[in-house]
């Protein structure tokens, strides 16, 4: 019983850090990218992105053995597209300032690879307590390294952070941080630092042989 | 006339796909590290964003909106995206080898492109008629062919260049995509 209990927390933390999807693995780049030119943003988007993980990660962590394995790939999407519906919903209900700022990102999420990733290797693999643990964490740092590009991005290109003024930036913020080209540029630094902290050789290129999503595409192997 | 070309042009050079909307980001870096599959991939995603138009398109105006089942959209879209990827490349590998063997291995890669579901459901959301729907996903596809191979030109250079070591790899890539998209901030205030 003990052991079991380790390797949940060890399925809940090593999406955090050592695993974190965005900026170890690599995953989910669009709304990396495309969101997080405000803090408050990036957690929205997180946040969506988690509830959509964890309820995809439950269901077909509890019909994967009823799924046909010839079948899965649409299986998978249409279980995710449906959290998105879903999702969708609620944000426009309940908070619709954020419906609003993610916009077409939020329908999106169906595309993210770290879903469909997740559901692929883990998910369709492993027990429901077990997936939705795995989904919380990968959840988690997504959220986290999402914050972590909006906070950069808004107090450099805007000179606010989560509705404070920064002082003396806010005088001449500089605006390329909040426009696509600084996504690049923020996001190729923050990975660098990563690559740093984590002290060894940078990851591979990402193409296919990189991609932990190659197994769940057919011609993976032919990809250059 | 005029509406088609600003269409076409703005969703090509100053809303590109890639570099101002941040869609199909992995095929992006993933596949510009040459020319020729930089160029292929391109036209498998042009080929099928328009198809994809072509297809939802009519099942939104046709059969969801009358029935009241909009919300749908997304489901519906990915499926139709999913299946007519799978419908086309089968097609391809039995009638025309040839263009299969250039374009097929891309094709996979594309259900999960995250510009082919985008361009269905702007097109639904800027409403726009039929034509200019197809037009801007011409437009769409054109543009993520440019950046992809203007990018696979700069990362040929890039491979030459004395990078620190932190900064080899993605990091060095992203900060170059980060000054082509820069380049592509000049096409801005085009058309109002």
């Amino acid at each position: 019983m003990a052991e079991n209990k380790t390797s949940l927390v060890k399925e809940l933390t090593k999406g955090i850090i050592k695993d974190n999807p965005t900026l170890v693995m690599l995953l989910g780049m669009c709304p990396t990218l495309a969101v997080t030119t405000q803090a408050m943003n990036g957690i929205g988007m997180g946040l969506a992105t988690t509830f959509v993980l964890l309820g995809s990660n439950i269901v077909i962590s509890a019909l994967r053995k009823v799924i046909p394995d010839k079948v899965r790939i649409p299986a998978f999407i249409v279980v995710i597209a449906s959290f998105v519906t879903l999702i969708g919903f609620l944000l426009e209900g309940f908070v619709p300032s954020l419906y609003d700022s993610l916009g077409i990102y939020l329908t999106l999420i169906t595309v993210n690879c770290i879903i469909f990733g997740r559901a692929e290797m883990f998910a369709s693999k492993n027990g429901i307590i077990a997936s939705a643990f795995d989904a919380i964490g990968m959840g988690i740092g997504f959220t986290l390294a999402l914050f972590l590009m909006g906070s950069v991005r808004e107090i450099i290109g805007a000179g606010q952070w989560m509705g404070m003024t920064i002082p003396v930036i806010h005088e001449s913020p500089m605006l390329l941080f909040i426009m696509p080209a600084g996504g690049f540029f923020t996001l190729g630094v923050i990975i660098a630092v990563v690559n740093k902290l984590k002290n060894k050789k940078p990851p591979q290129e990402l193409g296919c042989s990189g991609c932990p999503n190659a197994k769940a595409c057919g011609k993976a192997g032919d990809c250059q | 006339m005029k509406t088609m070309i600003v269409i076409l042009l703005s969703a090509m050079l100053t809303d590109n796909f890639v570099l101002a909307k941040f869609m199909g980001i992995c095929p992006f870096l993933g596949v510009s590290k040459k020319f020729d599959s930089a160029a292929g991939m391109g036209v498998a995603v042009t080929f099928v964003m328009i198809c994809a138009t072509i297809v939802t398109y009519p099942i939104h105006h046709g059969i969801l909106v009358p029935n009241g089942l909009e919300y749908f959209d997304t489901v519906v879209f990915i499926l139709v995206i999913a299946l007519f990827v799978q419908l086309v490349e089968n097609f391809l590998k039995k009638c025309v080898p040839s263009l299969y063997s250039s374009l097929g291995v891309y094709l996979p890669l594309i259900t999960t492109n995250c510009a082919v579901l985008g361009v269905t459901v702007l097109n639904i959301d800027n409403n726009y008629s039929f034509g200019q729907s197809i037009i801007n996903a011409l437009g769409g596809g054109l543009g993520f062919m440019l950046a992809l191979v203007i990018f696979s030109g700069v990362r040929k250079k890039l491979e030459y260049a004395d990078i620190p070591d932190t900064f080899k790899g993605i990091p060095a890539t992203l900060i170059a995509a980060s000054i082509v998209s820069v380049s592509f901030m000049g096409f801005s205030g085009l058309f109002n």
